[in-house]
């Protein structure tokens, strides 16, 4: 009773931890299906938690309650624009995908930073207006699923998963996604039969970036609060869930899962006797020893797309 | 032509990274020729301070090699930064639990220190030899688990007196700081890690260009199907590089740690691992290109304190410079065609 009584306790933290991953980690599903490896994930999150900070921190005086959902638009607007620059340098100029990505990890790192010191003069900036964590009616009464999966939810949680439903209908139920996926496998037979690549590895880039927007504006208004410049890692934790849940928007949902609760266990590992015994390192760095096991594992059966992070030239056939 | 052709398109990246940083300065309301001529002699402007810069550059040459000499070899590591940490967690544990001369222990430390990172470099390489894992994914998986063994190992086993998120600090005899290259430079961060880096350049230029081995290693990056075929063994040759990529970025994190340093801080990603890539770029991978371009670097992040302090410019500015110039060294293709059409203009004319 005593561990019941502890999983569900921790249940919603895990959910609210895990929101996020899932939302960068279908953004990584877009770009990658489209054959564009993006590593920039981590950035564009820290560029949509910082665009939310400030928006909110703005707004909140005449908008009220209203500010956080135009600071979550506002971080996946400008999740969207700065995804552009990864665009232009892996589908124009030809770059090495995984250089670009890094250039804007440290691009966005830097220059949020250095954006909130002229703003706010320190370089954090900090909201006082959060999405509020309620029950849902009816369904938080229902025994076992009820306590763990309608209890103490944030609205994002509801936004994610029905961005998540509506992803795979897109990529599998739509022509567009079937392009999209087809441009990710074999982009010059896609080319061939008369599917413009560039636009739509550029649809999957923008599509990225306003996904990781979202997910940094996520981490801000539900259990952080803040920004200081960092996502702390859980882009590449994305990543992580992303190859783990072998580029599939349920393994996706899976493995955000896996990954958010281990890391929510972690955490509150110190406070929880029962857990204390578990150290703490093993549970951190579970998610990514055990993707690298699962990339050993599946190395002859991988799902990877067949074109994933190879520049498209189109003189070259 | 080639060396001409590299050396167009880092110079054209530096610049194309301070002209962004110049027009930053600009929309925050500062005089970016202020600015820079304060972020230059921050930089440089007596012993003391070039001495910090030449420190800051020591790691990052090692570790700007570390990358060079992956991509020599077509491999892509970006695991530096877990590298450095692995081998700068093995120097300050030696450090703080070894008792002996400073003569024995110094050389103890870095030999460990590299054969950290050489264990924690072969992991990516046997993966991608055996099991073609790439190599990009599993160094990003490796930085973070060093990452969070930094994050509970320190704490538990090498815990400062009174603060819980760094390391008791080391000993003299484990420091690589010597007192005469203190004293020469001011008393600055200077190291004998000044001197590793450079031995360590020397001779990844003489492995790369007077070896059998970096014949080999060379030939797989170029192409690694006609290696196979000439009868290279492509796998042992990959796992290699990127063993000794990871020494390497080892060595860095040793004279970081225990050079710069004196002591560990958890919860940090050294971001010398990603600025070596930076190196790597800017110096086109040759060893030459790496010291410069890392002298190059280490200007900014010594000069960046005092450009902040003295103006109202924040120091981040230093890091997006950075950025920019990589992001610029990556799209190089853009500068190659226009020193293509400015060569072909001149050849016409000729």
């Amino acid at each position: 009773m005593e561990v019941w009584d502890m999983i569900s306790r921790i249940f919603p933290y895990a959910v609210a931890y895990s929101v996020p991953l899932l939302a960068a980690a279908l953004g990584g599903l877009y770009s990658e299906r489209s054959g564009v490896v993006n590593i920039g994930l981590e950035g564009l999150m820290v560029v949509g938690n910082f665009v939310c900070a400030v928006t909110i921190s703005k707004l909140q005086p005449t908008l009220g309650q209203n500010a956080i959902w135009v600071g979550l638009a506002m971080a996946a607007l400008a999740g969207l624009v700065f995804s552009i620059l990864h665009a232009v340098a892996s589908i124009n100029l030809l770059a090495n995908q995984v250089i670009s990505g890094t250039a804007i990890n440290m691009v966005a790192g830097a220059l949020t930073v250095f954006l909130a010191r002229t703003i706010t003069g320190s370089g954090n900036v900090r909201i006082t207006l959060g999405f509020v964590p309620f029950d849902v009616p009816v369904l938080h009464k229902v025994p076992i699923l009820g306590p763990l999966l309608f209890t103490r939810t944030y609205a994002t949680t509801w936004l994610l998963l029905a961005i998540l439903g509506l992803s795979w209908f897109i990529l599998y139920k739509t022509r567009f996604g079937l392009r999209l996926r087809a441009c990710g496998e074999h982009p010059q037979t896609a080319d061939a039969a008369g599917i413009n690549v560039y636009k739509m590895r550029y649809a999957g880039v923008l599509i990225s970036g306003a996904l990781a927007g979202l997910s940094g504006a996520t981490i801000l208004v539900t259990f952080s609060g803040e920004f200081n410049g960092t996502v702390a890692g859980l882009g590449f934790l994305a990543l992580a869930a992303l190859i783990f849940g072998n580029w599939k928007p349920l393994g996706i949902l899976g493995a955000t899962f896996f990954f958010g609760f281990c890391a929510t266990l972690a955490n509150v590992s110190q406070v929880v006797p029962a857990l204390s015994s578990i150290p703490g390192l093993v549970l951190k760095a579970f998610p990514y020893a055990v993707t690298l096991l699962a990339l050993v594992v599946f190395s002859k059966s991988t799902q990877a797309p067949k074109a994933d992070g190879e520049i498209y030239d189109a003189g070259k056939r | 032509m080639n060396g001409l052709k590299n050396l167009f398109t880092a110079l054209a990246a530096a610049f194309l990274g301070l002209l962004a940083g110049a027009l930053l300065m600009l929309a925050i309301g500062a005089n970016p020729i202020e600015g820079f001529s304060y972020l230059f002699r921050g930089g440089l402007m007596n012993v003391e301070r070039i001495g910090n810069t030449l420190a800051t550059a020591t790691t990052l040459t090692l570790t700007g090699l570390a990358m060079a000499f992956a991509f020599r070899t077509g491999l892509f590591s970006i695991g530096a930064s877990g590298q450095m940490l692995m081998g700068g967690l093995v120097s300050i544990a030696l450090g703080l639990t070894l008792h002996l001369p400073k003569g024995l222990m110094l050389p103890i430390i870095l030999a460990c220190a590299m054969l950290a990172g050489a264990v924690y470099g072969f992991i990516p390489g046997y993966l991608k030899a055996r099991f073609n894992v790439h190599e990009v994914v599993s160094t990003i998986m490796l930085n973070w688990i060093a990452y969070w063994t930094i994050y509970y190992t320190v704490p538990t086993y090498f815990k400062a007196e009174y603060l819980e998120t760094e390391s008791a600090r080391i000993p003299e005899y484990a420091s690589l700081k010597v007192p005469w290259l203190t004293h020469i430079f001011g008393g600055s961060f200077i190291n004998l890690g000044v001197f590793v880096a450079i031995g360590c350049a020397i001779l990844t230029a003489l492995v790369l260009s007077k070896t059998t081995l970096g014949f080999e290693l060379k030939a797989v990056g170029f192409n690694r199907h006609a290696a196979e075929f000439a009868g290279i063994n492509v796998p042992k040759n990959m796992a290699l590089s990127l063993a000794i990529s990871g020494a390497l970025a080892g060595l860095a994190g040793a004279t970081y740690y225990v050079g710069y340093a004196v002591n560990m801080q958890i919860g940090v990603m050294p971001s010398q691992g990603m600025d070596g890539l930076a190196v790597a770029l800017l110096g086109a991978n040759s060893p030459v290109g790496v010291v410069l371009a890392a002298l190059f670097f280490g200007v900014l992040h010594s000069g960046k304190g005092f450009m902040s302090a003295m103006t109202s410019i924040p120091p981040e500015i230093g890091d997006t410079i950075i950025a920019v110039i990589i992001y610029f060294a990556a799209t190089s293709v853009l500068f190659t065609r226009i020193w293509n059409a400015l060569s072909s203009r001149f050849r016409k004319k000729a």
